[in-house]
């Protein structure tokens, strides 16, 4: 199995069908403790990186291009998250992908570099939201995604990795439900906020989810 | 839901194109990305100042663009956060060689978007300070929440670094003379309807007619408590208690008063709270040496007032007596 420019992009299309298909269940989340657009401004985001994709992968055909890097596909991403999406996801998330493809420009990664990668996204998530574990919001589940990530890493392949990760991320943002959010919009509803899970956390399964479903469809 | 817009996916870009016609002697719309400038563009010389956030707020902070307020500011989607690739560009057109003022509102999407676009233009070469109003007392745990909103205060902030900003001052003058207007203005609001955001097309919550929400944000957002209908001159009191406690005004002190509507409440029913307002102010021995009345930070068609409280001191006082041309707010 090789993680290269072509999983990278598998992955972010398969975030972008993921987001699409639970619009109105992450928009019902955001609705109950947030300002209820973290759906629409997903679907928004995602759908202009797919269309980038589509606009890029024309170029990358002609004859004599040099092969993609899959820090490439994240930098796309990245840019065109941030400028697209809005409200606190659209830094969020594109900061994440900014670091992560900072550390990923290779054609091919490993299992070492997807756990930088991972790590890179949750230092760019916490040095821009400043929100740390326990604060109800995505940090809760990229937290728990990094560490299951490392363990794994030691006895298991990239695969594995992120495996273990997208498991972890689910656990971390179901186990946001009874937490009292103190960053983020949710913050102004104080106890109000507890028995709701967090919207990013929720997110945030659903984008490691589909890095795992990437993999197996290598040869599609 | 019923709204004069057409298309409610356009209503931002609809009402923007009317605001370019009626004010095209103040201020330049741009289009993709969106953000509006003063006509002709950055002075030199001069600091330039920069807001934005969503839209729904109207006339904040597009209608505060021209002479002796902003130079430059970015509409966000209706309460949604604008972002970078609006920001960035604003920034540089407000650039006139002496620094560039950011004056942000405390909301989680304004204050992300912004530093990164603070990043991104800094990294082109524009100098930059950020300047992020909180001036909301309602809430009260700040150490565990975002921290407190930044609401009709930032139209002070507006005004009275804009106003520094025209006598020549350098970036870091603006900038402390902005931030000590931060440090002086509170407000408290109160929604008697909720709002409809367009393109969702039902009231953002649910308030009973009898009902009142007291400590509203600008979003239609819940705000501290729900208390019974009463008459204004308990509201006004429910607000402005808080807002003179939070500054802590003694005998002696004088202060602006700024009686904001929400956007579905007449001026007349704004002037029954101000009234009771500075009564209330007077008795606490704290003199009104100025005043504003009016919707100016609005929240769409909601019914509503925030009452506002700046401390004066003569070097406030005179930058908010200066000169102002702006399309909302001119003198």
């Amino acid at each position: 199995m090789t993680l290269d420019a072509d999983w990278a992009e598998r992955w972010i299309r398969r975030t972008a069908d993921a987001v699409v298909d639970r619009r109105d269940e992450l928009t019902e989340l955001d609705r109950e403790i947030g300002d209820g657009d973290h759906g629409e401004n997903l679907v928004r985001g995602f759908r202009a990186v797919v269309a980038k994709l589509d606009a890029r992968r024309a170029e990358a055909e002609e004859p004599g291009a040099s092969p993609r890097l899959v820090g490439d596909v994240l930098k796309l991403t990245a840019t065109t998250l941030m400028s697209t999406v809005g409200g606190a996801s659209g830094p969020l998330y594109g900061t994440a992908f900014l670091r992560a493809a900072k550390v990923t420009g290779h054609p091919e990664i490993d299992t070492r570099t997807i756990v930088a990668m991972l790590e890179s996204a949750l230092d760019g998530i916490t040095a821009r939201g400043k929100a740390e574990p326990g604060e109800k919001t995505m940090v809760d589940a990229w937290t728990p995604a990094v560490d299951a990530a490392e363990r794994a890493a030691g006895e298991g392949d990239e695969a594995d990795a992120l495996r273990a990760a997208a498991a972890a991320a689910d656990a971390g943002s179901t186990a946001t439900i009874p937490l009292v959010a103190t960053k983020g919009r949710a913050s102004y509803l104080g106890e109000r906020s507890a028995g709701h899970e967090d919207p990013g956390a929720r997110s945030t399964a659903l984008l490691l989810a589909a890095a795992v479903e990437a993999l197996g469809e290598e040869n599609a | 839901m019923k709204k004069l817009l057409n298309d409610p996916e356009n209503a931002v870009a609809d009402s923007l194109a009317g605001f370019a016609l009626a004010h095209a002697d103040l201020v330049q719309v741009h289009h993709d990305p969106t953000y509006v400038t003063r006509v002709g563009g950055a002075t030199t010389g001069k600091v330039g100042l920069v807001s934005g956030g969503g839209s729904g707020h109207e006339p904040l902070h597009c209608g505060f663009v021209g002479d002796g307020m902003l130079d430059a500011a970015v509409p966000g989607a209706v309460f949604t956060s604008p972002t970078p690739d609006g920001i960035v560009p604003a920034l540089h057109a407000a650039d006139g060689g002496a620094g560039v003022l950011a004056i942000v509102k405390n909301y989680t999407g304004d204050v992300l978007n912004f530093d990164l676009a603070v990043e991104i233009a800094e990294a082109e070469g524009a100098r930059i300070s950020t300047v992020v109003v909180n001036d909301d007392v309602a809430v009260e745990n700040s150490t565990h929440t975002a921290g407190r909103r930044g609401v009709a205060g930032t139209l002070c902030v507006e005004k009275i670094a804009g106003a520094a900003a025209m006598q020549g001052r350098g970036l870091e003058d603006v900038t402390r003379i902005a931030r000590r207007v931060v440090e002086n203005v509170r407000s408290m609001g109160v929604a008697v309807t909720a709002c409809t955001v367009p393109h969702v097309g039902k009231p953002s919550f649910d308030l009973p007619p009898d009902e009142l929400e007291i400590g509203i944000g600008i979003h239609g957002e819940p705000g501290r408590r729900r208390v019974p209908v009463a008459p204004a001159d308990e509201v006004a009191q429910m607000l402005l208690d808080p807002v003179a406690d939070d500054l802590e005004l003694s005998r002696g002190e004088r202060v602006l008063l700024f009686v904001n509507g929400m956007g579905g409440t007449p001026s007349s029913e704004l002037y029954v709270v101000y009234g009771r307002a500075r009564r209330l102010l007077e008795q606490r021995g704290v003199t009104v040496a100025r005043s504003l009345v009016g919707s100016y930070v609005t929240s769409l068609e909601m019914q509503g007032a925030s009452v506002t409280a700046l401390r004066l001191d003569d070097e406030l006082e005179a930058l908010w007596d200066a000169p102002v041309h702006t399309a909302a707010l001119r003198w």
